[in-house]
């Protein structure tokens, strides 16, 4: 079982800058190869846990982070751990689509630049890959040297995921992937999620509640930074064990 | 006029009085012109407009005029001036917007603003007084010594160092419009949107790998538009100038000579001007500068527009 665990969150409280406390003792054990899907009202701390992961927390000073989050067992706040090569490996999309100002080809290279690689080929052929694995290859294959921001919104955030799965990370992070998109395109990007967790560990914090009982496979739910109850997503959308996540399930507030 | 009718008297007032205000400067403009063009039509009558733009005389006593001295001046210093103070302006405004701790920020912006706010006579006596002899001294040696041994590059830098002279004059005009080319570049940089630098974060990007492949090609355009406003500026400079550049026609390969600007020329010659000819080709050189100026800020009013378009989605 223990060895089922990518990501391990142990007893972690996070400080904003100023002292704000905005997570309060977290255990969250995140399984390899499912949806763990973070859901809370607005302010409750999921997008702030989300962005433990990848210590993205750390690029505005002040913030501090106590307890551990195990990656593979190895902690992820300590010092001296290398953030570049993290975020290598762990991923994250965003709420709004972030496409870069350069190509298509070349947002989504980008990444695997980073890392080093040179030939083209060998970049041609990631990139391919990584297209058809967002589900966007079809529609984008013939004009790859066009500009990221000619895509629609849909489009925009397929190629975002498509360039965070171009580095082949482990996990990926979403962050409400799908809030400012149609109905169709959300459809498209949730059939994505599922389709992706064959290869990879998926986090996801929504707004949606229905999107979190179709996609997940454990959900957490989270008031005012504490994480009130995690289970198996069935189980938290039928039979809750806490009061508090019953009520806001079923609608009474948030 | 429908519309008119119908809004209230005080309404119709207020927009009477808005309406003049704006007016009058563009009635400004206009007059400007057109005084700029009657004075000068002497000028431009007896050496026509492009034998004036490319004559190399400048003698007064006989009476010859031309542009191309004074022009050859104000080129020259702008171009080095901007070479000088775009790299060390996208510098700063790198640092302020990126790097910097949130404690230093303040300081540094306030710092480069005092630098916008001094006087520019006080740059030129500085210039004067300060920078000349050092440039005299040991910069300009030193120049001649290392980079004025290189063939070709090294006519640049011959003659004797003066201090007075072309480098120097550019040198002051690059402090002078480094606060405007930061400001606007630091600016420019924080129209790149946080969550885009950290999409590339995500990606395992370091810091200079943001600034290079996010913030500088987000703003280009932007820092751009703020290079030709600050050309604009230096195209203009007078004061800070006419301490330290000889005010001498002539055209010279090398930096180390004395020259002559338009506004230099003009500054100094007005109240020498004592023959109809003379004081009208002085009116003809501003009235290219006129032009000059028009044209580059325009230049960058489009870009700044063009680049408001582009990322205000």
């Amino acid at each position: 079982m223990k060895s089922d665990l990518t990501l391990n969150a142990k007893d972690l409280d996070f400080f904003y800058a100023g002292g704000v406390q905005a997570l309060k003792k977290i255990n969250l054990p995140v399984l390899k190869n499912k949806v763990t899907a973070l859901i809370g009202p607005s302010g409750c701390g999921k997008t702030t846990l989300l962005r433990c992961f990848n210590r993205m927390h750390d690029l505005y000073p002040g913030n501090s982070y106590k307890g551990e989050i195990l990656f593979n067992n190895e902690n992820i706040l300590s010092q001296d751990f290398d953030l570049i090569a993290l975020r290598s490996r762990i991923g994250m999309v965003f709420q709004k689509p972030t496409p870069f100002p350069m190509s298509i080809f070349d947002n989504i290279s980008y990444g695997l630049k980073l890392k080093g690689l040179k030939s083209r080929n060998e970049l041609s052929e990631q990139v391919e890959k990584a297209l058809i694995n967002a589900a966007l290859w079809d529609e984008v294959k013939d004009k790859l040297n066009v500009s990221a921001y000619d895509l629609s919104g849909g489009q925009q955030q397929r190629l975002v995921i498509a360039r965070a799965l171009a580095v082949e990370p482990e996990v990926l992070l979403f962050d409400e992937p799908t809030s400012a998109l149609d109905p169709i395109s959300t459809g498209k990007i949730e059939d994505l999620i599922v389709h992706l967790k064959n290869d990879i560990t998926i986090i996801i914090v929504t707004h949606n509640m229905q999107q979190a009982a179709r996609i997940s496979d454990r959900t957490g739910f989270m008031m005012l930074g504490d994480l009130i109850e995690f289970d198996n997503t069935d189980r938290i959308f039928t039979r809750p064990s806490q009061k508090l996540t019953e009520d806001y399930i079923t609608g009474r507030f948030g | 006029m429908a519309v008119l009718l119908k809004k209230n008297p005080i309404d119709i007032l207020f927009l009477g009085i808005t309406a003049i205000a704006s007016l009058s400067v563009v009635l400004f403009i206009a007059g400007i012109l057109y005084i700029l063009f009657t004075e000068s039509s002497e000028s431009i009558g007896k050496f026509g407009i492009l034998q004036f733009l490319f004559s190399l005389e400048w003698d007064p006593v006989q009476e010859l005029f031309g542009a191309a001295t004074s022009l050859f001046g104000t080129v020259v210093t702008t171009v080095i001036s901007l070479m000088l103070a775009i790299p060390i302006a996208i510098g700063i405004a790198i640092f302020v917007t990126e790097i910097s701790p949130n404690i230093l920020k303040g300081p540094i912006g306030i710092a480069i603003e005092l630098l916008a706010a001094i006087p520019s006579i006080i740059y030129g006596m500085w210039g004067l007084f300060t920078l000349a002899p050092i440039m005299s001294n040991y910069i300009e040696p030193a120049l001649q010594k290392s980079i004025g041994k290189v063939p070709l590059v090294g006519m640049l830098f011959k003659g004797t160092p003066m201090g007075i002279d072309l480098l120097t004059a550019s040198i002051i005009l690059s402090i002078m419009i480094i606060p405007f080319t930061a400001s606007i570049a630091r600016d420019s940089f924080n129209l790149t949107p946080a969550v885009v630098k950290e999409s590339a974060y995500a990606l395992g990007a370091t810091q200079w790998e943001v600034v290079k492949n996010i913030v500088l090609p987000y703003s280009k355009l932007g820092v751009f538009g703020g290079a030709v406003l600050s050309l604009g500026r230096a195209l203009g400079e007078t004061m800070a100038v006419a301490f330290v550049l000889g005010n001498n026609h002539q055209i010279t390969s090398s930096l180390l000579d004395a020259a002559a600007t338009i506004t230099v020329t003009l500054a100094n010659e007005f109240t020498e001007a004592d023959t109809d000819i003379y004081l009208s080709s002085l009116f003809n050189l501003a009235l290219i500068l006129f032009v000059f100026s028009f044209i580059i800020l325009a230049t960058a009013k489009i870009f700044l527009l063009k680049a408001e378009k582009r990322y205000s989605r």
